[in-house]
């Protein structure tokens, strides 16, 4: 039987998500030994594979980029997990939502910054109106919530899914 | 206050009478002064709630209550339809389900509540809510709304951003502390709780300070002041100890 490949991004969110996941301790080898890796921001590779059965995705989409990238993720991924509260809910990255993205950015940039105030937005990618959760960009078909989700809740959950049943998902929750 | 009915620990009253119903097949008596939402917890049948607090007078806010009622189409919310003879009651159906976990997730996209750094974290109604009818995520847009936060008291912290507007903090003041400081304001989605005349709250001069209604809040909107992330657990079961005795002081 081939492996199924599997694949992780981050977008807005503070990894916490990714930890949570290396968190499941040596079972990680269980999952190892029937997916094969192949992009991550664990993985040194820049170019997002063709062709991946299952990808992971942490994080709210924030800017243009998350907004590219996760267009390109999901028209090259089979089964797209939400993983965590900032993927599912936008959570803290969505706290700018009542803000005006100019507002935003001088507060950070200007009002906050001692040295070398300037607008940063031709070195970085620029801000979107709002911080939206995943699915209100691309389907997504599992939704593991929970800041960070638990790593008995996402090992289960891949287990559940690379042996074709549906996750039980009652051991967590939005915030936790 | 004397229509209270889930308050009272005592025997009915001789004159009182009692209706006899099914609640999900079962075959089940109750006084024709309580409502289906009674019967059904006298017979340890669970109906999710969030507006409803044993000791307070039920409102019927919040609607997760909602039963099904053989021979009408429309719902009913249980904490505040009574019993009748012969009713057949249904509490859990798939369309039930479906309703709830819109109200929930209408909650939540109404406000903005974000559990990860919510002082209520592990101790809100709404987050167990969310987690026992299985809303793992909105299928409703968040609104976003801006919302101000009220700190001027000297102790508690009113942030309206975590309100689900279920009048608990209302009817407390009102029915229990006899201040009526808290009240409503505004309609529909603008509703808003306000403090005496919609002014702050530590301007108020009726608030006595008793915290009933930081601690009968379900959520994260009614809080101590200086609790970080977590802390802020709720003593609510004050309440119908203290409705109990006061009720035995007067009879």
């Amino acid at each position: 039987m081939s492996k199924v490949r599997l694949a992780t991004v981050w977008l807005d969110g503070c990894s916490g998500c990714h930890m949570s996941f290396l968190d499941m301790d040596e079972r990680i080898l269980e999952i190892a030994a029937r997916v094969e890796v192949v992009y991550s921001p664990l993985v040194d590779l820049k170019e997002f594979p063709a062709d991946v059965d299952v990808t992971i995705v942490e994080g709210g989409v924030s800017s243009e980029e998350d907004l590219h990238k996760i267009r390109m993720v999901r028209s090259r991924t089979k089964l797209l997990i939400a993983l965590g509260d900032c993927a599912v809910t936008s959570n803290v990255p969505g706290m700018r939502n009542t803000f005006k993205v100019d507002d935003v950015m001088k507060r950070a940039y200007f009002e906050n910054a001692d040295l070398n105030q300037q607008n940063p937005s031709d070195v970085i990618p620029k801000l979107l109106p709002r911080t939206r959760p995943v699915h209100e960009i691309v389907p997504v078909d599992v939704f593991l919530p929970g800041c960070p989700p638990p790593a008995d809740v996402i090992f289960g959950a891949l287990v559940s899914l690379l042996d074709g049943t549906t996750p039980d998902l009652s051991a967590t929750r939005f915030g936790r | 206050m004397s229509s209270r009915p889930s308050a009272k620990p005592t025997a009915p009253a001789p004159s009182s009478k009692v209706k006899t119903l099914t609640i999900d097949d079962r075959l089940v008596s109750a006084r024709e002064d309580e409502s289906i939402l009674d019967a059904a917890r006298q017979n340890g049948i669970q109906i999710p709630t969030l507006c409803n607090l044993d000791g307070l007078t039920p409102v019927g806010a919040c609607r997760l209550c909602m039963v099904e009622v053989k021979g009408s189409s429309k719902l009913f919310a249980s904490c505040v339809t009574m019993v009748g003879e012969g009713m057949e009651v249904v509490t859990d159906s798939e369309r039930l389900q479906n309703y709830r976990k819109t109200i929930v997730e209408l909650l939540f996209s109404e406000r903005n509540h974000i559990c990860a750094v919510c002082v209520s974290n592990g101790h809100c109604e709404l987050q167990n809510l969310a987690q026992l009818l299985g809303v793992t995520h909105l299928t409703v847009p968040y609104r976003n709304p801006k919302l101000p936060v009220d700190a001027s008291h000297e102790r508690f912290v009113n942030d309206h951003n975590r309100c689900v507007l279920c009048q608990r903090c209302v009817r407390v003041c009102g029915e229990v502390e006899g201040a009526h400081t808290w009240d409503l304001r505004g309609r529909g989605i603008d509703t808003r709780v306000i403090t005496d005349l919609n002014q702050p709250w530590g301007s108020s001069e009726t608030c006595t300070g008793c915290g009933k209604c930081v601690h009968v809040c379900p959520t994260g909107a009614l809080t101590e002041k200086g609790k970080s992330i977590r802390e802020m657990a709720k003593q609510s079961r004050f309440l119908p100890y203290l409705t109990m005795m006061r009720e035995d002081r007067s009879e």
